[in-house]
C-alpha cells in the first residue's frame, strides 16, 4: 500500500506506457508492416498472439523468481507477489490459448490442432497453474501454504522446457517456425512491429499487475484489521477485569 | 550421505513392514491395473492396432501410481506422524527418499503383474518399453511423493492430488508412449532419464520445504 503512494508518478506511468506502445503497435501491425505472402491479413495476429504468449512466460518465470526468493529468503511479501505473476502468467495463457485458436482456425480451418506445438504447451501448463490456484485455495494460509506453492511454481518453470521437449517428441510438425538460430525469420519491420508490441503487452501485463498486487495486499491488511478490530472488545474487557 | 542413505532405508522399510502387515495398498493397486486393463478391452474396438493399446498401458501405470501415491501419507496423517517425522534429527530429504522408494516397490510389484496381464491380454512387450516402464516408475515415485506430501496438508486431499500429479505426468506418458510403441525408442528412453534427473534433483531440494511449518 505504502510503495502504492510513494511510487504514485510509476504506477500511472507503467500503464500510459502500455497503453501508447499497444496503439502504436496496433497501428504499425496494421498499416506499417507488410502483408504476409502465404497467409494475408491473418497473420496480423501474430502481432498479438506471439507478445501475448511471450508475455504469459514473463508471468510464470517472475513467479517463480519470487517463488525462489521465498525459499531462499522467508520474506513473506514474495507469496503475494509469486502467486500474483502466477495469477497474471495464467491469464495471458488462456488469451493465447484464445488467441492461437483463433489463428489456428483461420489458417488451417480448425480450432485446436494436437500438431501445434505452443498451444498444446500452454494448454498443458494452463492445466498445471490450475492446479496452483487449486493448491492455494486448499490449503490454510500460512507458512506451509507461501512454501508449497512456492514449490508448485517453480516446478512450473522446469516443467515448460520439459513439456516442450515432451511435444517435439511426440509430434509432427505443422507450427510456422518463424524465431530459429539464425535470427528471426521476417523482414525488419515486422520485426520492429513486432518488438513494439513485445513491450506493450509486457508493460500492460506490470500494470496489471502492480494493481493486483496493490489489491491483494490491501485485501489482506483489511483482513487483519478486522481481526485486531473483531478482538478490540475482549482486549478492552480484559484490560478492565485485569484493573479491578 | 551414509546416514541420508540408512535413514531412508530405515524408512522405507517402516513402509513395506506397515503394508505386510496390514496388506491395504498394494492388493488394491494389483486389482485396480487388471481391471483397468480389461475395461481397456472392451473401450477399444475390435479391430484397433497394438499401438493404441501401448498408450492405454500407460493410462493404466499412471492411474495405478495414483491410487498408490493417494495411500502413501494416509497412514502419517491419521496418526499425526508427519510432524514428528519432521522432528526427528534426520535430512528431510530421506523421508522423501524413504517415502518415494516405498511408492516404488507397490508400483513395480503392480507391474510384475500388470505388464505379463498386458501381454497377455493384448500384445508383447519388448525391452526397451520394459526400461521405459522402469524410468518412467521413477519419475512418477519421485514426483508423486512429493505432491502427495503437498497435498496431504490440503483439505481436499484426495482430489487435489491428481489434479496436481496429471500435468506434471504428461511428459512421462509422452516419453513412455514413444519407449512402447515409438520408432526411436531411444530418444524416448533418454528423455524419461533426463525427465528423471531433473525432477529428483528439485524433489530432493524441495522437500523439506513442503513438509515443514
Amino acid at each position: 500500500m505504502s510503495t502504492w503512494s510513494r511510487n504514485s508518478s510509476w504506477a500511472a506511468a507503467v500503464p500510459c506506457a502500455a497503453a501508447a506502445l499497444l496503439l502504436l503497435g496496433l497501428g504499425l501491425a496494421l498499416f506499417w508492416a507488410p502483408e504476409d505472402a502465404d497467409q494475408g491479413i491473418s497473420q496480423k495476429i501474430f502481432y498479438v498472439h506471439v507478445p501475448v504468449a511471450l508475455t504469459a512466460y514473463a508471468g510464470f518465470g517472475w513467479g517463480a523468481w519470487k517463488a525462489l526468493r521465498l525459499l531462499w529468503t522467508g520474506e513473506e511479501r514474495y507469496d503475494l507477489e509469486s502467486y500474483t505473476a502466477v495469477h497474471m502468467g495464467t491469464i495471458f495463457g488462456v488469451l493465447t490459448l484464445v488467441t492461437g485458436s483463433i489463428w489456428a482456425k483461420v489458417s488451417w480451418g480448425v480450432w485446436w490442432s494436437w500438431s501445434e506445438r505452443q498451444l498444446v504447451l500452454f494448454l498443458i501448463l494452463f492445466l498445471f497453474y490450475s492446479a496452483y490456484f487449486m493448491l492455494r485455495y486448499s490449503l490454510d494460509p500460512g507458512p506451509r501454504r507461501q512454501r508449497s506453492s512456492a514449490v508448485y511454481a517453480l516446478f512450473g518453470v522446469v516443467l515448460i522446457p520439459i513439456s516442450f521437449l515432451a511435444i517435439r517428441l511426440a509430434e509432427d510438425l505443422i507450427h510456422p517456425v518463424v524465431f530459429t538460430r539464425e535470427g528471426p525469420q521476417m523482414s525488419d519491420s515486422m520485426f520492429t512491429t513486432f518488438c513494439v508490441c513485445l513491450a506493450g503487452m509486457l508493460a500492460l501485463a506490470g500494470a496489471l499487475y502492480r494493481v493486483e498486487l496493490a489489491g491483494k495486499r490491501i485485501d489482506e491488511r483489511v483482513r487483519e484489521l478486522r481481526e485486531l478490530l473483531a478482538a478490540e472488545p475482549v482486549r478492552q474487557h480484559v484490560l478492565t477485569e485485569v484493573r479491578s | 550421505m551414509s546416514g541420508l542413505a540408512a535413514d531412508a532405508a530405515a524408512l522405507a522399510r517402516k513402509d513395506l513392514l506397515l503394508e505386510l502387515r496390514a496388506r491395504e495398498t498394494l492388493p488394491a493397486m494389483l486389482l485396480f491395473v487388471v481391471t483397468a486393463l480389461v475395461v481397456f478391452h472392451f473401450a477399444l474396438p475390435a479391430d484397433v492396432s497394438d499401438r493404441a493399446a501401448g498408450g492405454l498401458l500407460w493410462v493404466a501405470i499412471v492411474f495405478t501410481a495414483l491410487l498408490g501415491l493417494t495411500r502413501a501419507f494416509v497412514a502419517e496423517r491419521e496418526q499425526g506422524l508427519l510432524d514428528a517425522l519432521v522432528l526427528t534429527p534426520c535430512d528431510r530429504a530421506a523421508i522423501w527418499i524413504g517415502k518415494a522408494l516405498a511408492v516404488l516397490a507397490f508400483l513395480v510389484a503392480a507391474e510384475v503383474v500388470a505388464l505379463p496381464a498386458y501381454a497377455l491380454f493384448f500384445t508383447e512387450l519388448d525391452a526397451a518399453a520394459i526400461v521405459g516402464v522402469l524410468l518412467a516408475d521413477l519419475g512418477i515415485c519421485a514426483v508423486g511423493t512429493l505432491v502427495a506430501a503437498m497435498a496431504v496438508a490440503g483439505r481436499a486431499r484426495e482430489l487435489l492430488l491428481p489434479l496436481l500429479f496429471l500435468p506434471l505426468a504428461i511428459p512421462i506418458v509422452v516419453g513412455g508412449v514413444g519407449a512402447t510403441v515409438g520408432d526411436d525408442p531411444a530418444r524416448s528412453l533418454a528423455f524419461l532419464a533426463l525427465y528423471d534427473a531433473i525432477f529428483a534433483i528439485l524433489c530432493f531440494a524441495s522437500f523439506e520445504y513442503v513438509v515443514t511449518e
